[in-house]
């Protein structure tokens, strides 16, 4: 197999296999988690609740508590850092919306491409250092499963080799482009299946937790 | 033109003057990444060459890469380098035809035995001998005879070096490149829809000049010409880089120049010299009469999911897949939330309310005499 074949591939058939894995898992795993229902509140509510969940997704998502802040400095540093850069380097490259716009027939506007690879860049130094804190921190290692470290390197992984593929590094640029979308494939197909569906679940279950509290008159 | 006669003494007859041929070695050497000192080696080496036979076969092809040789660059000295080797048998240009020409192949061959350089055009079909002959000959026979004398193969031409438009999805006559059936010789393969004329002759050049053939990519392409991407060496890249891309071929952004990778450009996979070697004596490449590049030049061209779809789309239709697995995913989802439902309710019904008296009644540590 050549570069060629081996592009053409993960641009067609892998793509079909990544695709179908993905959209099936994260659709079951959704379809399960919320036809699971909760026991029927019997007390009286202070309230729907509807308005609250809503609420509870955005508080809970801005670091607004100084003694947490203070506490978890570093995490919350990194996880913003790598959440927010992954978005600008999945949704906002151009070829990546020229994907999507292939896909859902609709796109929109890009930023300019050294930006984005400035965010890359961010987020592989936030991905390291992360690492770094799971390896040295002793609670954190020791709570640490094999997994973790596998959506880990899912993770690293795409966005490493689209750096290289991007900049003519190591490989042949067919190569290094098809071991990249080749990598997001696989991020694709253990997607559902592992912690990394929180990509899904995390706002479903923050506007849940945030709905409860609402019912029972209880800021979030 | 005899055999014995040397480029020198052709080039003379020709009317070129040594200013002229010099000007020729020197573009071959910046063309073939050589240093400036190598000039003189090259003129030597031309000079002196005894015009080496070529056997030209023409296989499933178009004839576009034997008009892109002859006609671009024609007359120049790279037309006359080409009228400096012996072309034994080529038969579209030979005056020979029937079986005069099948006699022109075999006597070169077998004069020159061990020593002919063979360029193929086209691609060799495997579905059935009949797709493509020659004087009754088919295309695989010829190929294999006449690759066996050869010192040296030049596949010129996508359909050559990869199968090529012939072997394009479904591949209907089972094409296949000459690399595919020839393992025991040295082969360049020269892609391209057509390849870039000096690219042809340059490669004849580094034959003729050092006696070897030039060092290779793992497509078995001349890396001196097939060594930079067009994406690396095009003169849009800044507007890629800015994200600034025309949408249609007609909008302000392709009036401006802007990148043409929405509009389906290969540059970033394709490796060729168009973009600093040029095509009509040096005028332009597609890119720069605002098409995008076809990657022509690339194995599978043909299949890449579509000349006018931009590189980052799927090569092929993966919204009804995701369209399929998100049904099949719903009705696999509600088959467990069932399943689900089932268990709690048999949880429900099966529950047994538990006393006192139960769970003293079972333990064997207690007697009867103790409980009452």
């Amino acid at each position: 197999m050549n570069s060629a074949d081996f592009l053409l591939w993960v641009r067609g058939t892998g793509l079909q296999i990544a695709t179908v894995i993905f959209v099936f898992g994260v659709v079951l795993r959704l379809f399960e988690i919320l036809t699971l229902g909760h026991k029927k509140n019997l007390a009286v509510t202070r309230g729907s609740g509807f308005k609250e969940g809503f609420r509870n997704i955005l508080t809970r998502s801005l670091p607004r508590d100084k003694n947490t802040l203070r506490r978890s400095m570093f995490t919350i540093v990194t996880g913003y850092v790598l959440h927010i850069g992954l978005f600008v380097v999945i949704f906002l490259l151009a070829p990546h919306i020229s994907l999507f716009e292939g896909i859902f027939g609709f796109g929109w506007p890009s930023i300019s491409t050294p930006i984005v690879d400035l965010f890359a860049v961010l987020t592989m130094i936030a991905l390291l250092a992360i690492l770094y804190h799971r390896l040295t921190n002793p609670v954190l290692k020791f709570l640490s499963t094999k997994q973790d470290y596998f959506v880990w390197a899912l993770t690293f992984v795409p966005l490493i080799t689209g750096y290289l593929s991007y900049h003519h590094l190591f490989l042949n640029y067919n190569w290094m482009l098809g071991i990249h979308i080749l990598s997001v494939e696989l991020l694709m197909i253990f997607l559902p299946f592992t912690k990394l569906s929180h990509a899904f679940t995390l706002f479903i279950a923050r506007w849940y937790s945030g709905s409860m509290m609402g019912e029972k008159g209880v800021k979030s | 033109m005899s055999h014995d006669e040397t480029l020198k003494e052709s080039l003379t007859r020709n009317g070129v003057s040594r200013r002229g041929f010099l000007k020729f070695c020197a573009t071959a050497a910046s063309i073939m990444a050589l240093p400036p000192s190598m000039v003189p080696a090259i003129a030597a080496a031309l000079e002196s060459a005894r015009r080496p036979s070529v056997i030209w076969l023409s296989f499933q092809e178009c004839t576009g890469c034997a008009e892109s040789l002859t006609r671009s660059h024609s007359p120049t000295v790279e037309g006359l380098i080409f009228d400096a080797i012996s072309l034994d048998y080529q038969h579209t240009l030979q005056a020979a035809a029937g079986d005069a020409a099948e006699e022109a192949r075999e006597e070169a061959m077998k004069e020159n035995w061990g020593k002919y350089i063979l360029v193929v055009d086209g691609s060799i079909p495997l579905g059935n001998p009949g797709y493509s002959t020659i004087a009754g000959i088919s295309n695989l026979d010829m190929l294999k005879e006449t690759a066996k004398g050869a010192a040296a193969i030049v596949a010129v031409g996508t359909c050559a070096t990869f199968g090529g438009i012939p072997k394009a999805n479904p591949n209907p006559t089972g094409a296949v490149s000459v690399s595919d059936i020839i393992k025991d010789k040295p082969i360049v393969n020269v892609s391209g829809c057509p390849p870039i004329p000096v690219v042809i002759t340059g490669v004849l050049a580094h034959f003729l000049t050092f006696g070897t053939i030039p060092e290779l990519d793992e497509l078995g392409r001349p890396k001196v010409f097939y060594g930079n991407n067009i994406h690396d060496r095009c003169y849009r890249r800044p507007f890629y880089e800015r994200g600034e891309f025309a949408e249609t071929f007609d909008d302000e952004g392709a009036k401006k120049g802007w990148c043409l990778f929405k509009l389906g450009c290969k540059g970033p996979i394709t490796y060729n010299a168009c973009a600093t070697a040029k095509w009509n004596e040096g005028t332009s490449f597609p890119i720069e009469s605002g098409h995008g590049c076809l990657g022509c030049s690339e194995p599978n061209f043909w299949d890449m999911g579509g000349f006018y779809k931009a590189l980052s789309q799927p090569a092929v239709d993966v919204s009804q897949t995701a369209a399929y697995a998100l049904g099949a995913g719903a009705v696999a989802g509600l088959g467990i939330a069932a399943l689900n439902r089932k268990k709690k309710a048999d949880v429900a019904t099966d529950h047994q309310t538990v006393t006192i008296h139960d769970l003293r009644r079972n333990d064997p540590s207690k007697t009867e005499a103790e409980d009452s």
